[in-house]
């Protein structure tokens, strides 16, 4: 049984942190086309329309890929996590199901037309199909987020007298405190990685010298949007995010910041590896008092570490989590400094010709992904040992007939079906990019949605 | 309540066998349709502004069910687990096909994702029809109401029972005749010239196909499962779903001779909505049978979510639907009419 879980747990990680690629830039670029949709309204510059196009390419390769990977998501709740889906289907049923009936209905109607509708449509109601795209993949991330976040923190559910979990308030669920931050911080998030891809496609353009006009463009919106967005990573999303994991998993936070042991004035660690067995973090670089202050706004204030807690509390990975949460972290930084450094930059107006910035912003591009992915274990390997926090054990949700044998078979097809369908996206976004915006504008229009 | 939200699931899983099951179909014909790369553009593009969207009726259909019964959803894809991930596969492979086809104009990229499509749209027709037959057939289910089946055993119906024996591979064969049809009438609808014609062809042979699979499956369904016969006693108004289908063939049948293409696809859609309510009326109360056991067969009211979340579901879902029923009719007529060789999107 041991092992069958292991592979469920490895099967359901791949898949959905594989999947999860896809969406994070789909959601960011949504907003991205629809505020370029409507600033070539506004404007009737044609670059905007001509931009918006050449992005609308890569974001209907992306989309696809979203799909595709994304139905094997609602399975597996089922397939490979009975015992949790009869435990709980009942609650985080109802957000699954709405994101089926108030989203994916949306988008599928109204993307077709987005993406192959331009020539028929009036302006106006082409920008609306762009309006309708943006809508429902961020409704689409609100729902799933907060099936996520009644796992992270469950509310509004009742357990009647023979154990059976069923929802009491719908509007609980839905407005559960802990969806409201890690939505904004997730899609935030999204839009991060979103504009540094924006950017890094745009420096490309200038070190390459084609395609400048449009480089220009989008080196510019990437800039904007990516500081923006990674300002509104930090504060107030990831440090209420934060918060949210101190009141409400508090082993979470001690194992995230490497905490072993309760202090007053407990200092947050920028660098060290957790020693589990010896309880340490070995070789720390530490800021006295940091973590105090940032969780509790005080100084002196008592911050819990693992020792409070009794070990069948902990998570079940503690290296993973603190090394998880600390390249997050670290990157959501980085992030920050170089888009203020290139905004600064462009204020001034010396971002285009700067090469080693441009440079930079270019390899930036797989960063965000990584960091999205970081963020993700936090909060995946932090929830752990619970598979809703609080009530239900990882290991008790797991299909219990379903053998190790046979989650192997299907996490090695996974793996290889992924593995195809990552060369082939690859080499389709090359195409689009070798193409480019001015390509693309006069090129075959494709055949159908 | 249970059985309202039993209704509701089964029109849902309906409409999607209704509207994807066309889609699939086309794919499953292909290569009997369409013989040149000219042509098989032509079938991508019947399908391509509304394929997608069928497909969401299963993601609907099957959070729906997860919500509103999740013991059932919880046996049934645990227990269905090997069939399931190779469904997932070829749904993987059918939405790339259809997607990336256009991506790269070169003869054997487009080739080779037609292929993809052939197959994988084949074998879901078949996977559906399979699965819908191991419901009738019904499962080794424990005393916890769960199992796991493997792919097959000795193809007899068990016990040892697989997923497939000869009663599942029946239905599984009758569902891509149906659905084969269902496809080529829709090609008779949408398009025009040698691929229509071929379409049209095809239905009239595959209509008498579904007329021989439907008398073998409905023989074969009666001796298999017992429940079908004692709830036609129980309820003989329970005789007019089967009456739906045998109408919908009938029509088909009308509408092919007149050549009224809408006719004959719309009654196509009544013959498939009629073979499976016929077969969820066959079955209740039970919604996963049990086998050799009978006994420990799951049903609606047994498996499904407290009363107080069920309430909650209705409020979301009428609003939900009415919605998508707006999103529909807004895509199909933009859909409406002919597809042509220069394409829609001129």
């Amino acid at each position: 049984m041991e092992d069958a879980l292991v592979v469920h747990r490895l099967q359901f990680a791949f898949t959905v942190t594989y999947h999860y690629l896809f969406p994070q830039l789909t959601m960011g670029l949504a907003l991205l086309l629809f505020l370029m949709k409507t600033r070539a309204l506004q404007t009737g510059d044609p670059r905007y329309h001509q931009a918006a196009r050449f992005w609308a390419k890569i974001f209907g390769i992306n989309f696809a890929m979203g799909v595709v990977t994304g139905i094997p998501m609602e399975f597996q709740f089922g397939t490979n996590w009975a015992d949790f889906s009869q435990s709980v289907g009942a609650v985080i049923g109802h957000t699954l199901a709405m994101e089926g009936v108030f989203s994916f209905f949306l988008e599928s109607a109204f993307l077709g037309l987005f993406l192959w509708g331009e020539k028929r449509l009036s302006p106006r109601a082409h920008w609306a199909t762009a309006l309708a795209v943006f809508v429902g993949s961020w409704a689409s991330g609100y729902l799933i987020v907060a099936t996520n976040a009644w796992m992270q923190h469950p509310v509004g559910q009742y357990i009647d007298a023979a154990g059976k979990i069923g929802l009491g308030s719908f509007w609980g669920l839905l407005l559960n405190p802990w969806a409201l931050w890690q939505y904004a911080h997730t899609m935030s998030a999204s839009v991060v990685t979103a504009s540094f891809v924006m950017a890094a496609v745009g420096a490309f353009y200038l070190l390459a010298g084609r395609q400048t006009d449009h480089g220009r463009l989008f080196v510019r919106w990437g800039v904007i949007a990516g500081l923006i967005a990674s300002l509104l990573q930090i504060f107030p999303t990831g440090d209420q995010q934060g918060r949210m994991v101190a009141v409400h998993q508090p082993p979470t936070l001690a194992a995230m910041e490497g905490l072993f042991q309760t202090v007053e004035g407990a200092p947050l660690a920028l660098i060290g590896q957790p020693d589990v067995e010896k309880r340490q973090l070995d070789n720390p670089i530490l800021v006295p008092r940091a973590l105090s202050f940032l969780t509790y706004q005080h100084w002196k204030a008592r911050v819990q570490g693992l020792d409070a807690f009794p070990p069948d509390f902990w998570p079940d990975n503690i290296p993973l989590l603190y090394f998880a949460y600390h390249i997050m972290v670290g990157l959501g930084t980085l992030f920050l400094a170089l888009m203020a450094v290139a905004a600064w930059k462009l204020r001034r107006g010396k971002l285009y010709s700067s090469r080693p910035l441009l440079w930079l912003l270019m390899l930036a591009l797989p960063f965000p992904y990584v960091a999205n992915t970081a963020g993700w274990m936090t909060a995946e390997v932090g929830r752990q040992p619970w598979l809703v926090y609080g009530l239900i054990r990882t290991h008790e949700g797991a299909s219990k007939l379903v053998s190790a044998g046979s989650g192997w078979f299907s996490l090695l097809g996974f793996l290889g079906i992924y593995t195809v369908l990552s060369m082939l996206f690859l080499f389709l976004v090359y195409e689009q990019i070798a193409a480019g915006p001015e390509g693309s504008a006069h090129g075959a229009a494709p055949a159908a949605a | 309540m249970a059985t309202l939200w039993f209704c509701l699931v089964a029109f849902m899983l309906a409409m999607y066998v209704v509207l994807d099951g066309f889609d699939i179909g086309v794919g499953a014909i292909a290569p009997l349709v369409a013989k040149s790369e000219e042509e098989r553009e032509l079938l991508v593009r019947a399908i391509g502004p509304v394929w997608d969207g069928n497909e969401v009726w299963l993601l609907a259909a099957g959070g729906t069910l997860y919500f509103a019964f999740p013991a059932l959803y919880a046996a049934s894809f645990s227990g269905f687990y090997l069939p399931l991930m190779m469904v997932l596969w070829m749904l993987i492979g059918r939405g790339t096909s259809i997607e990336l086809r256009h991506h790269v104009d070169h003869g054997v990229w487009r080739r080779f994702w037609d292929g993809i499509f052939f197959v994988a749209s084949l074998l879901l027709a078949v996977f559906y029809g399979a699965a819908l037959g191991n419901v009738v057939r019904g499962v080794p289910l424990d005393a916890n109401g769960r199992f796991f089946l493997p792919m097959w055993s000795d193809l007899t119906l068990g016990p040892p029972s697989g997923v497939l024996d000869w009663y599942t591979v029946v239905v599984g064969v009758a569902a891509l005749a149906a659905l084969g049809l269902h496809g080529a009438l829709w090609l008779v609808l949408k398009l025009e010239g040698p691929v229509e014609e071929r379409a049209r062809r095809l239905a009239g042979r595959l209509f008498w196909a579904v007329v021989a699979t439907t008398a073998l499956v409905t023989v074969a369904s009666f001796s298999v499962q017992s429940q079908i016969l004692r709830n036609l006693e129980a309820r003989p108004l329970g005789y007019f779903f089967p009456l739906l289908a045998v109408l919908g063939l009938v029509g088909i049948l009308l509408g092919l001779r007149q050549r009224q293409a809408l006719r004959a696809f719309l009654a196509s859609c009544l013959y498939l909505g009629g073979m499976l309510t016929s077969v969820a009326f066959g079955v209740f109360p039970y919604v996963l049978p049990a086998r050799p056991d009978a006994q420990l067969g799951l049903t609606a009211p047994g498996v499904a979510a407290p009363e107080h979340g069920l309430w909650i579901g209705l409020a979301w879902w009428i609003p939900g639907m009415l919605l998508a029923a707006g999103y529909f009719t807004y895509a199909y007529r933009n859909f409406a009419g002919k597809v042509r060789a220069e394409g829609y999107e001129g």
